[in-house]
């Protein structure tokens, strides 16, 4: 007897309809600057489900998930494939209803965030238990346009009891192993560090899950901390991650990282990342902070301008280079 | 009692000397990776480390805060995606990983999900992350916990991650790969391995000053104790120098204490 694990499955799982959807995504080389505000109001609806990239306090799409909340995106389902500072956001904006978790609540060797246990232990939120591997495979099941991949990681463990994954039978060998699905997310919202109009883009250091994730995803933002040339992708063509066919949206944003670490950059700005942790003891104090830093802000320049501007992704500039 | 060193630097130190040179080792923040700073420095300078956020064999040179921050990439040879790195696990290149929990079994099953119910729970913790990914593909788990009560104990409210499962071949019958497991646990009273057959968890060394009480009082389950175990030699002070000095000079770990 296979066993299967109790957890739901979230999102598409046809791959024949998502390689038709893909067909017919503009392959065709324009213009796709924008506004973060313009990108979030586009293409992000209540309900959809999200995928953020980078590594929860590396490289993550911060000026995106801070107009995310602005804008009051509400019943989201989510990506929780180390999930850290970006998921603390969504849980601050009350953003989502359900997510597959295999990194979830954690600042990693920072501490937990008050406010996300609380939604999380709050019974209100469906999850569906993995590990960063099967996410990772997840994601690319679907870059890969098959409706799941076989691997040997989580049996035996009720984090596969609460997930959605099934045992199978290796046809070749018989060998039990682990089918995770294919995860087609509805939106990714990713950070990189250039990208031409078009959207290819280029990552400096590890890349997480983010080639995959934009690969599997119907629609994909990007922040880029710099518009260069399409001249300057084609001198190095080796260098683009995610090809221009991928991607819906460009927005140039310098520092888009902030608070979290841009590899080559800035490093994390470990004094601002203690407050958040700190205002989420008590809820007054954490409506006080998401209302300076996120709600009252027009956009992302001014929550950096109200954190020390300048001045402090200078000295975030240093640290990151061991200065 | 006035000690040269600290638990911190104790079970660093123990579980640097686990990694052999030419090893592969897949480590976390904090502890593991200043255990694997200071094999690098002392006797092992061909040991290979890896992030599962995607850092590959990195020159650290200071501790990182993230596991995939860019300290974990400063003159690496490789910086990649994490489906690469688990894929270098599941491919059986891995020799070592290291692990934490909330709670730990007699088996070397580990809890990092929820205290209490899982749909209504007391406490939500951040769940497996890469830690059962690593448990269930590198060849040996060590574990580097403080020893108490509430940590090891009878049963797991919830196996984020595979120990030995329920003892015996259960490990390997649930399609794990073969010979893989719990190799270590490295705690501030001992040193532990676990039973060829059962399976279950076994002193292999007493630190320093510790007694078998101590053992016995800090754990919920009964640790297998044979009839001949070792005192555990203490931290050189050339291991210490390094530590110090080295690794973790602003005494981000090993200040802990």
């Amino acid at each position: 007897m296979m066993k299967k694990g109790s957890g739901e499955i979230f999102t598409e799982l046809n791959v024949d309809k998502m390689r038709d959807f893909f067909r017919h995504k503009n392959k065709r080389m324009v213009d796709k600057k924008t506004t973060v505000k313009e990108a979030i109001k586009k293409y992000v609806n209540d309900g959809d489900y999200i995928a953020t990239g980078g590594f929860g306090g590396v490289r993550i799409p911060a000026a995106l998930i801070h107009e995310l909340l602005r804008q009051g995106k509400k019943e989201l389902g989510f990506a929780g494939h180390v999930s850290t500072h970006d998921c603390q956001l969504l849980s601050a904006g009350d953003c989502f209803n359900r997510c597959d978790a295999s990194y979830i609540v954690g600042l990693e060797a920072r501490g937990l965030s008050k406010n996300a246990r609380r939604k999380f232990e709050s019974g209100n939120i469906k999850v569906t238990e993995w590990s960063n591997a099967a996410l990772s495979w997840r994601f690319k099941a679907a870059a890969m346009g098959v409706p799941y991949l076989p691997c040997r990681t989580m049996l035996g463990t009720d984090t596969f009891k609460y997930s959605a994954g099934k045992e199978i039978e290796c046809p070749f060998t018989g060998k039990k192993l682990l089918a995770v699905p294919a995860l087609y997310p509805d939106v990714a919202m990713i950070h990189v560090h250039r990208a031409d109009m078009y959207g290819n883009c280029q990552i400096d250091g590890i890349i997480v899950a983010d080639d995959d994730i934009a690969k599997a995803s119907k629609k994909v933002i990007v922040t880029t901390e710099k518009i260069i040339s399409n001249d300057e992708i084609r001198n190095a063509p080796n260098k683009t991650i995610i090809p221009f066919w991928c991607i819906d949206a460009v927005i140039e944003v310098p520092f888009g990282s902030y608070p979290g670490n841009m590899p080559g950059e800035y490093y994390s700005d470990e004094g601002h990342l203690a407050e958040w942790l700190e205002a989420e003891k008590d809820p007054e104090a954490l409506k006080k902070f998401l209302d300076k830093n996120i709600y009252s802000c027009k956009d992302f320049n001014e929550y950096i301008e109200k954190n020390g501007g300048a001045e402090k992704i200078k000295k975030l500039k240093k640290l990151e280079h061991l200065q | 009692m006035d000690k040269k060193y600290n638990n911190m630097e104790l079970m660093i130190t123990i579980a640097a000397r686990n990694l052999e040179d030419g090893a592969m080792v897949l480590v976390g923040t904090g502890v593991p990776c200043a255990a694997a700073m200071l094999a690098q420095k002392t006797k092992s300078p061909n040991l290979t480390i890896m992030f599962e956020a995607g850092g590959v064999a990195p020159l650290l040179q200071t501790m990182p805060i993230s596991v995939g921050d860019s300290r974990t990439t400063y003159k690496a040879l490789k910086a990649t995606t994490m489906a690469e790195i688990m894929e270098f696990c599941q491919a059986g290149v891995v020799d070592y990983c290291f692990l934490g929990g909330a709670q730990i079994d007699k088996y070397g099953n580990l809890n990092s999900t929820v205290i209490g119910d899982y749909y209504k729970p007391k406490t939500r913790f951040p769940g497996s992350g890469g830690a059962n990914d690593l448990a269930s593909l590198c060849w040996r788990t060590m574990v580097v916990t403080p020893q108490n009560k509430n940590r090891f104990v009878n049963k797991v409210d919830f196996v984020t991650t595979p120990g030995y499962l329920n003892g015996g071949n259960s490990r390997t019958e649930a399609g794990l790969p073969e010979n893989t497991g719990p190799y270590k646990v490295i705690t501030d009273i001992g040193v532990y391995g676990y039973h060829n057959e059962t399976k279950e968890m076994m002193l292999l060394s007493l630190h320093p000053g510790k007694t078998l009480d101590d053992v016995k009082n800090n754990t919920e389950f009964t640790i297998l104790i044979p009839d001949k175990y070792e005192t555990t030699s203490e931290p050189t002070d050339e291991e210490l120098k390094i530590l110090r000095e080295k690794v973790d000079p602003n005494k981000i770990i090993i200040g802990r204490e």
